[in-house]
């Protein structure tokens, strides 16, 4: 046993020390948690910026935006992220004033399985009556009126939602609130809901996953997701009465036409405009308007200011919705407000 | 010592308390030394409790007993109950269960006792090896290969031949109560396997060699001299088993359908306590909500003191059918 | 018929074979689940994955050397607090006290052991990281170890009771005290058990990623302080298992091929060690 005391402990010492040794010189890290929606071209901003400022390292972990906001308030982390504004009851339970920084957006899409995977349209009256469910099979009236030239077969559809909580969920719900009295009332708005009907899938891998392996299953994913697995996605009638499939560009027009409040918290689904895609949101990230630490202050404002530029111009090769110009510039002043 | 699998061990214990009275300051300090360290799980069950009840105290207040025995948990409304989570969980352990026990104890059996020799080391590895599987990768693995062969093969023909029982009737959607059970059941096998084998392989050869020398078959020797010997500890392998099926989230999430409901069926969609706290504990950002997850967390660490209580109780009558001395 | 010895021998004929089978249904999920990690990992598991950083999404290759190392620390951390409780909580269960307070005591570990992972990762959270205002990997270490307690304890206490009796008595008769008697005789004879339990309850853990998200809570770079956030393989492989890129799929078989193939190399090398000393049963 005391053999084994020895070598256990030698083991153990060897893996720590082979752990430590391997560590650089000492840097600031500025550590950050929230969204996972963001989390990939964030961690391309932090890899970059690495190089453009070496003598700070930028730590981002997806942890969900209830957590972002959790850790933001609670000051464990130097900021926050979020696909989701904070409340106001949760912005009062801060120690300071919280700032909300957009820094990209993205569009829920309904994607689907199909024989031949038809390309497919949808309004609102379709969608809330398929996730209310009313809407039981694909040959419905209201459907076909939609697709004229589809061929829907007489097969029942199977709903696929989120049930991990979620901004893609909260986009998603607070959509059908806006077209539908019928779903605010009975359902309403929020990360996670109390669905009428379907199949739960955990996370975009989950609800994609699922789509994809149940003959007539219906659901909705973030735009990359569908991209990325190749699965069809259909083109949804926004408020102007327009078809629009969703797009980087479609995103980033319904941003700018969004109302869009002095503290940037601001929900853009149904946006106005011809060209507005109608089931998108942004991401923020949230910062103390008073900086505790002077140093990590300046070395995050600094961050900031090159992703509302530089960064911006890496979005839309990640499939990422870049702010609108005018939007960037207000963003970018709100920032020099930021107090050391 | 009721997992004592000796019949002779209190008999043993007082003749080696009577040898050897904690007497010199070493024996002193080992034992008060073991002891602290034997409380520690009782200080973590308090911890564990304590955080949970302090998280969940406005959502019990809240809701009172009607947590336990309503059905809509709807985060919009502020409305939480815990019925089909907790009902879920049962029926998925459950399942999960009758699956792992019988496959991982004759597994034990065959590495200990019946297998070749230069064969057992491998594969015990390799059951060691897959326990380090993350829950996330299993549960993706469900959902892209185990979901669409069990939808495709399995269920029809469970379906056809015990459709007539509510258990296996309805629509097949592939994610299901059944298929939660199966992956929990997966992962509750290296588990059971690996102690079971470690237990059998304690057993003294002595009790072998009796058996063979009055002319028992191997099985027969198994049976007799090695399984009945070591029953008591094939049943702490087996609690050890159920405390991980409750406690499974990840990956039965990915594969359960995630739909708080009560069907007869083991086709159709489940939830379980578990992954409800998995799937929105992380996004929720009201109090009410967040303290009814902690709620859900209590309620969960409840139904494990209920089944810890239950097989317990299992074990105390299954003991005493059985005149292998009373143990308890 | 029935007690003849051909049909005992029969019966004993079909009971191997039909433990055989089971033994085979248990390798097939597992193994199904190995090789599907194989054939969507394999080809990301290269030199550079033992000894890159992460590399952002859309520049190929990059490794996870700093999420490897550090979930070696963590498991090094948490057997600091696992193995010490656990192993001596087990004697305490097998050799002393008395029957009801042990039923008690193994009640209650059998209890904890079922409190899911992600509640552990919330209960380090208010005790450790919002005390210190920080996420580090002393709190992952916690997690983890607090989740092996438990295991190691009852496993632990269900092999030591089976070391028979008489070889307590002899050493007793010998005139050796108690504890080394424990020390010495029992827990030496069982070692290989013990290590088993230690190695099972690493193993269990090191796939973890709950209890790891709100404690040790990742890093894409370098950690040169315990008391700052970690890189953990799970983690990694959790946020690219989730993302939507196929390279970063590809990524996260490959961390999840790593981490189950070193689970199996410590445990071969564990064994390897221990093989010597044991007075083997079989």
């Amino acid at each position: 046993m005391t053999k084994l005391h020895k070598l256990s402990g030698r083991f153990l010492g060897l893996i720590i020390a082979s752990g430590l040794s391997a560590t650089a010189s000492a840097q600031m890290t500025i550590n950050g948690a929230g969204a996972t929606f963001p989390y990939p071209i964030y961690s391309k901003w932090f890899d970059e910026y690495a190089k453009v400022d070496p003598s700070v390292r930028f730590n981002y972990q997806s942890i969900g935006s209830g957590g972002g906001q959790k850790q933001i308030i609670a000051q464990t982390v130097d900021f926050g992220a979020s696909d989701g504004p904070m409340s106001d009851e949760n912005l009062a339970k801060a120690p300071g004033k919280i700032l909300h920084i957009p820094t990209v957006a993205g569009a829920d899409v309904v994607t689907y399985n199909l024989p031949g995977s038809p390309a497919l349209k949808f309004d609102a009256d379709a969608i809330t009556g398929i996730f209310l469910g009313q809407i039981k099979k694909w040959n419905d009236p209201k459907i076909a009126a939609l697709n004229a030239g589809a061929s829907l077969p007489d097969q029942e559809i199977v709903v696929v939602h989120r049930s991990d909580g979620s901004g893609t969920t909260y986009i998603w719900t607070d959509y059908l609130s806006k077209i539908s009295a019928e779903w605010k009332q009975k359902v309403g708005t929020n990360t996670s809901v109390n669905w009428p009907t379907g199949l739960g899938g955990k996370g975009n891998e989950g609800v994609a996953g699922q789509v994809k392996q149940t003959p007539g299953a219906i659901g909705y994913v973030e735009l990359i997701y569908a991209i990325q697995n190749k699965m069809p996605y259909a083109d949804v009638k926004n408020s102007a009465g327009k078809f629009v499939k969703p797009s980087v560009e479609s995103i980033t027009a319904a941003m700018a036409t969004a109302q869009i409040p002095e503290d940037f918290r601001f929900s853009m689904t149904n946006a106005p405009g011809n060209d507005s895609y109608p089931i998108a949101g942004a991401t923020w990230l949230l910062v103390y308007e008073q900086q505790k630490d002077a140093a990590k202050g300046k070395k995050l404002v600094e961050f900031l200011k090159w992703a509302l530029t530089k960064g911006e111009d890496m979005a839309k090769n990640l499939d990422y919705a870049p702010l609108p110009a005018d939007l960037r510039e207000r963003v970018l002043k709100r920032v020099d407000e930021i107090k050391m | 010592m009721p997992i004592a699998v000796a019949p002779e061990r209190p008999a043993v214990r007082s003749t080696i308390d009577r040898m050897a009275p904690p007497s010199g300051l070493g024996d002193k300090v080992f034992k008060w030394f073991t002891l602290a360290m034997a409380l520690a799980v009782v200080a973590l069950v308090f911890l564990v409790g304590w955080q949970l009840a302090r998280g969940s105290s406005l959502a019990i207040h809240r809701f009172g007993f009607h947590f336990l025995a309503t059905s809509t948990w709807d985060p919009v409304a502020e409305q939480f109950g815990a019925l089909p989570f907790i009902y879920g969980t049962a029926v998925s352990s459950l399942i999960a269960l009758i699956i792992a026990v019988p496959l991982s104890i004759a597994t034990a059996v065959y590495l200990t006792e019946l297998a070749p020799l230069w064969i057992r080391q491998p594969i015990v590895s390799l059951i060691e090896m897959l326990a380090a599987i993350p829950s996330v990768i299993l549960g993706l693995w469900g959902i892209f290969v185990m979901i669409p062969w069990l939808r495709d093969h399995p269920f029809p023909f469970l379906k056809k031949i015990f459709g007539w029982t509510p258990f296996f009737s309805g629509p097949i959607y592939g994610v299901s109560m059944l298929a939660g059970g199966i992956i929990i059941a997966v992962m509750i096998l290296p588990i059971i396997t690996s102690v079971s084998r470690e237990i059998l392989r304690s057993v003294p050869n002595l009790q072998r060699e009796a058996a063979y020398a009055l002319g028992a078959t191997r099985w027969e020797v198994t049976r007799i001299a090695v399984l009945s010997y070591a029953k008591k500890g094939l049943f702490g392998a087996v609690i050890l088993g159920l405390g991980r099926a409750l406690g499974e989230t990840m990956a039965v999430t990915m594969v359960i359908g995630n739909t708080p409901q009560i069907r007869a069926s083991l086709f159709a969609p489940g939830y379980t306590l578990a992954s409800v706290i998995a799937n929105e504990f992380t996004e929720a950002t009201t109090d009410v909500y967040l303290q009814a997850l902690f709620e859900i967390g209590l309620v969960l660490f409840g139904i494990t003191i209920l089944a810890n209580l239950l097989a317990q109780l299992l074990l105390k009558t299954m003991g005493s059918t059985i005149k292998s001395g009373a143990v308890q | 018929m029935k007690n003849s010895h051909l049909w005992r021998k029969t019966k004993s004929a079909l009971a191997s074979a039909a433990s055989f089978v089971c033994a085979l249904l248990v390798i097939a999920p597992l193994a199904l689940v190995f090789l599907h990690l194989l054939r969507s990992g394999a080809s990301a598991v290269n030199w550079s994955f033992f000894t890159e950083l992460p590399k952002p999404v859309g520049v190929a290759g990059g490794g996870m050397v700093n999420a490897i190392a550090g979930s070696f620390e963590l498991l090094g951390l948490a057997a600091l607090v696992g193995v010490p409780v656990g192993v001596f909580g087990g004697v305490y269960l097998a050799e002393y006290g008395t029957v009801r307070g042990n039923w008690l005591l193994r009640f209650v570990a059998d209890v904890l052991n079922g409190v899911p992972s992600i509640i552990w990762g919330v209960v380090v959270y208010g005790l450790v990281v919002l005390r210190f205002k920080s996420f580090s990997a002393y709190a992952g270490g916690l997690a983890l170890g607090f989740i092996m307690i438990p295991l190691i304890m009852r496993t632990t206490e269900e092999v030591l009771l089976l070391v028979p009796a008489g070889y307590r008595e002899a050493s007793l008769a010998l005139g050796i005290s108690r504890w080394k008697t424990i020390v010495h005789i029992v827990m030496k004879t069982a070692i290989k058990g013990i290590v088993t339990a230690i190695l099972l309850a690493l193993a269990r853990v090191a796939g973890e990623t709950a209890p790891l998200l709100f404690t040790a809570f990742g890093n894409r770079f370098w950690n040169h302080d315990l008391s700052e956030p970690i890189a953990a393989l799970p983690l990694q492989i959790f946020s690219y298992a989730i993302s939507p890129y196929d390279d970063w799929h590809r990524q996260a078989w490959a961390g999840a091929l790593v981490l189950v193939v070193m689970i199996f190399f410590v445990n071969i090398l564990v064994r390897f060690l221990t093989r010597e000393r044991v007075a083997r049963v079989l």
